[in-house]
């Protein structure tokens, strides 16, 4: 093992350690997947029940919506959490003083959070196959491009949380947890971007999770793959993240010469 | 080679120098005490020796590298210890140990945790959650963290505070038996001036962000007049008496 992966392994190892010893943090990776997917399961059954086949392909968009909105949201928030447990047990300092670079603390968070969006996103797919028959897998393997790409937009956000978390301390905490909820109205999960108003739309297509919602419709509606919708997912994350890399790198910049790295977390 | 070179550091924020155009050198193997009442910069300094400040001018080198341009080959080779600055409380501590194991890339790091549980008395409680630890056990566990990668540079920032005399003693013992046997440089910070004597073989005064005075303990007490660090200390923090002329 090189030098950079063991250091990168080393911040992994200081969460996973944790996790090892601990059922109900754990269970709290799980707790709102599965609870989402209990609430929209069932409002589709409910819908289905009522209004007969037109709604099932709706509630099949439904739950592809719920399901594919959670890796995002589970993958910022499996980065930015991990990050703010680093602040939170005043360790920073000591991470901040190892041999590990900041591109490789970025690396392990996002390692963290791939592993953090699994154990939560799965028992949430699992729920839906066997409660409510919707197999997310049956997408086919476009899926695992619509899962890349929603990872990519959470870690991008993740990175500016962490950013402006590093500038500006505890008082850009809240930030984890909300911005993205702020973005799921223009993000098109739960419905076309046509019933958008027409001037909101530029914003929904800014948004690298509105192509891909937009793909997952044309997938489980029409049977075809947007690739349209892909490229420009992909090509909108790498702008997302290259920006988001860049506010990471000034804004710690900024904090070594501010002094907020000595007080971060008070 | 001088282990640690600073040279006309300084940090300002807006128009408050923390530091002002201060300058030290520290031989390999020898001990040198950063001195001064609270906000005298010497958190400062030794922040921006570690690279978590960035000096507004001036200049740091650390075992040859320069901090500004080189800061993680430096980094590898050094390590630091503070009451201020927690270790994970949830981890054991020895899941905390292997975490700096990994970070500092520690050879053999099984081994080494062995070694250091035994020479810092932390056997039985390696398997503890660092955060069930008492005042006395967590400073030897940070004390274990900070010498996991064998430094060569060793930063202490106050390494002694809240400890009771018999461990504070303790630790005092260990470190002069550990440069002893490892050449390390260490760079202490301390408001324990029965400590400072003990340990230190140069001494550096600071006052407002600027080297007031510095030298060896005995000669700062030849200069000042004075039994012991203390009364030099109260004489420089008061401006009760300046130093003779030598």
């Amino acid at each position: 093992m090189t030098a950079m992966f063991r250091r990168i392994w080393g911040l992994m190892y200081r969460h996973l350690a944790l996790y090892r010893r601990s059922w109900p943090r754990l269970l709290e990776l799980a707790y709102w997947p599965v609870l989402n997917m209990c609430i929209w399961g069932f409002t589709s059954s409910f819908l289905q029940a009522r209004m007969g086949n037109p709604a099932v392909m709706a509630g099949a968009t439904l739950l592809g919506g719920v399901l594919l909105w959670e890796v995002t949201l589970r993958s910022q928030m499996g980065m930015s959490i991990s990050f703010l447990e680093e602040m939170w047990s005043r360790n920073l300092g000591h991470i901040f003083v190892s041999p590990l670079r900041p591109f490789e603390m970025v690396l392990a968070l996002i390692g963290m959070s791939v592993i953090r969006m699994m154990l939560g996103v799965l028992p949430a797919m699992l729920l839906a196959w066997a409660f409510y028959a919707f197999n997310l897998f049956a997408v086919g393997p476009v899926l695992i491009l619509f899962f890349v790409n929603l990872m990519i937009m959470g870690w991008a956000v993740a990175l500016g949380v962490v950013s402006l978390v590093l500038r500006h301390g505890a008082g850009a905490e809240p930030l984890a947890w909300a911005f993205l909820f702020g973005l799921a109205p223009f993000s098109a999960v739960f419905y076309p971007v046509s019933i958008l108003p027409s001037f909101i739309r530029p914003v929904a297509y800014a948004l690298p999770a509105t192509h891909v919602f937009e793909g997952m419709r044309a997938v489980l509606l029409q049977g075809t793959i947007r690739w349209d919708h892909l490229a420009a997912a992909f090509a909108l994350n790498m702008l997302w993240l290259a920006g988001a890399a860049l506010l990471f790198t000034r804004q710690f910049h900024a904090a070594r010469d501010s002094g907020a790295l000595i007080s971060i977390g008070e | 080679m001088n282990a640690i070179e600073v040279e006309n550091l300084s940090k300002r924020y807006g128009g408050v120098h923390a530091v002002n155009a201060i300058g030290f050198i520290v031989p390999p193997g020898a001990t040198l005490g950063l001195l001064g009442g609270n906000g005298a910069g010497k958190t400062t300094t030794i922040a921006m020796m570690l690279g978590l400040l960035i000096p507004t001018s001036g200049r740091i080198s650390v075992l040859g590298h320069d901090m500004a341009k080189n800061r993680f080959a430096a980094l590898a080779r050094m390590n630091f210890s503070s009451p201020y600055v927690a270790l994970p409380s949830r981890l054991t501590v020895r899941e905390n140990m292997e975490v700096y194991g990994h970070l500092y890339n520690v050879k053999g790091m099984n081994r080494r945790i062995a070694e250091l549980a035994r020479e810092l008395d932390l056997g039985e409680i390696l398997d503890r959650p660092a955060g069930q630890l008492s005042a006395g056990q967590k400073t030897r566990v940070a004390l274990a963290k900070a010498l996991i990668n064998r430094p060569e540079v060793l930063l202490l920032d106050e390494p002694t505070a809240s400890l009771d005399p018999d461990t504070g003693d303790l630790v005092r013992t260990w470190l002069e038996q550990y440069r002893a046997e490892s050449g390390c440089t260490i760079l202490l910070a301390s408001h324990n001036m029965a400590e400072v004597e003990r340990l230190c073989s140069r001494v550096v005064m600071l006052k407002k962000g600027q080297v007031v005075d510095q030298g060896s303990p005995d000669d700062l007490l030849l200069r000042y007049g004075r039994k012991d660090l203390e009364d030099v200390f109260l004489d420089i923090a008061r401006d009760r008496r300046q130093a003779m002329p030598a």
